[in-house]
């Protein structure tokens, strides 16, 4: 009983060490949005709420959190107030089984990879929910492509994780990592560049982010789903649209820019590289946002099902031949994982 | 082994509980003054046309049911793409066919034109 004390307690503690940090990741991501953009556009982005404006996002939360939350007459209430929770809760969720670094770990389950592949796919019900129960024509409209854009896209999602199960043969995210081990030149992005290439941009699609924004698009439904949503309850889906999208930077270096990995094999790994690699895929979601024109709804389709699925299939029996016959040096993964597992057992036997 | 998911179900708790609190937190810091305006269905000013609840595109239909498929697929290669350097040959043209056929279903609905979106 008391063990068990200990243990809810710890955990907590971990999982609020886990949050926090995420809470303050997304205040400075969205403040590192407008700069960048900002700067890419030859403005200066804000500036005046502290020094260089880095208060900014708690003024801004402080502003979201004084207005009054609407609920429109004709929506349905209940829905309408949980699905901001509904898309909240697998955003954070998700986070429990992200290796931060070898050690650095709350959960090491096996079944690693598909717990955050559900817990992602989760996002969708919120967004759906959002839309029907605003009763709204434009939160309906911007529901219903959303939904139909995040499970074309999840496909082939689910298609480049294949490439990476099948060569790191496991599930479990350390071990992915691991490995991905010796150097630059073993991460799964260059054997797997196409299905990197996929994940990534379908990453972007999923989060419905620019340029793939056409659920929210501004100038032609105001803002989609959540039109109706106002003080605190727009604050939260804001939440979890940018911690889903440090979660797919966050995937995007696990799977295939070696986790926490030094690109030379054995110098200095750690934490910081994990950051690195992230802070990069977070950089190019802003980049994306300021380059790119919005793609037409047709299009978006046309993308995801008759481009990135032919390619992934594609890829997918490529790499299945390699590793059946263990083409080196990439595709022997034999080695790997003995490698991997001399690995986790000097990490285990540390641990004890 | 199951001990692993403790931590696991807890974060899962403490996400909802996030939300319920931030959600709860607005109402309570937040002003609520309603009235008939303010708490009518957004529609650029006017008054609502019809009800939001209108009919929407079969194809929405479409693209969900595709899912499904290819989803089902993808759930199918998960734990033969984890054993892939131990398997036999049988089982590795086993899902070769698998994914064949698949593969015809797909040129299928390409040619069908199921895939358009004009």
């Amino acid at each position: 009983m008391f063990d068990g004390l200990i243990l809810l307690i710890w955990t907590l503690i971990k999982i609020v060490l886990i949050i926090v940090p995420l809470l303050i990741a997304v205040a400075y991501f969205t403040l590192a949005e407008r700069k960048v953009i900002g700067s890419m556009q030859v403005r200066v982005g804000p500036n005046r709420v502290g020094w260089c404006g880095l208060l900014q996002p708690f003024a801004d939360l402080f502003k979201l959190l004084t207005k009054e939350v609407i609920v429109p007459t004709n929506s349905s209430r209940f829905l309408f107030l949980i699905a901001p929770v509904l898309s909240l809760a697998p955003a954070f969720a998700a986070w429990a089984v992200i290796p931060f670094s070898d050690q650095l770990v709350l959960a090491d389950i096996n079944a690693g990879l598909l717990y955050v592949l559900a817990m992602t796919s989760l996002g969708v019900y919120g967004v759906i929910i959002a839309g029907w129960a605003s009763n709204s024509k434009y939160a309906f409209l911007g529901s219903m492509r959303s939904a139909a854009q995040i499970v074309a896209y999840e496909i082939a999602m689910g298609f480049a994780l294949i490439g990476v199960l099948m060569l790191s043969g496991s599930l479990n995210m350390r071990e992915i990592v691991l490995a991905q081990g010796g150097g630059i030149g073993h991460w799964f992005v260059v054997p797997l560049f196409p299905l990197a290439i996929v994940y990534f941009i379908s990453g972007v699609a999923e989060t419905n982010r620019a340029p793939f924004d056409v659920a929210e698009g501004e100038s032609e439904i105001v803002a989609g789903f959540h039109v109706d949503y106002s003080g605190m309850a727009f604050a939260v889906f804001f939440l979890a649209e940018y911690a889903n999208m440090i979660m797919i930077s966050a995937l995007m270096t696990i799977m295939f820019l070696g986790g926490w990995l030094s690109p030379i094999d054995g110098v200095g790994d750690g934490f910081h590289w994990f950051l690195i690699k992230t802070a990069f895929s977070m950089f190019l979601f802003l980049w994306f946002r300021a380059t790119f024109p919005r793609y037409r709804y047709d299009q978006i389709m046309r993308l995801g099902w008759k481009v990135f699925i032919p390619v992934t299939i594609v890829w997918i029996a490529v790499v299945g031949v390699a590793v059946f016959y263990g083409v080196e040096p990439w595709f022997d993964i034999r080695d790997l994982q003995t490698a991997g597992q001399a690995a986790l057992e000097v990490a285990s036997g540390d641990g004890s | 082994m199951l001990a692993n998911y403790f931590p696991v179900l807890l974060f899962i708790a403490i996400g909802i509980v996030m939300g319920v609190v931030l959600l709860t937190a607005g109402r309570v810091i937040g002003p609520s003054r309603p009235n008939k305006e303010k708490n009518s269905p957004y529609e650029c000013g006017f008054e609502a046309f019809e009800d939001a609840r209108m009919k929407f595109d079969v194809r929405y239909y479409l693209v969900a049911i595709l899912f499904i498929i290819f989803d089902l697929e993808i759930t199918f290669l998960v734990p033969w793409a984890v054993v892939l350097d131990t398997i036999s040959p049988a089982a590795y043209i086993a899902m070769a066919l698998f994914l064949f056929i698949l593969v015809i279903g797909f040129i299928y609905e390409w040619k069908k034109g199921a895939l358009e979106w004009e």
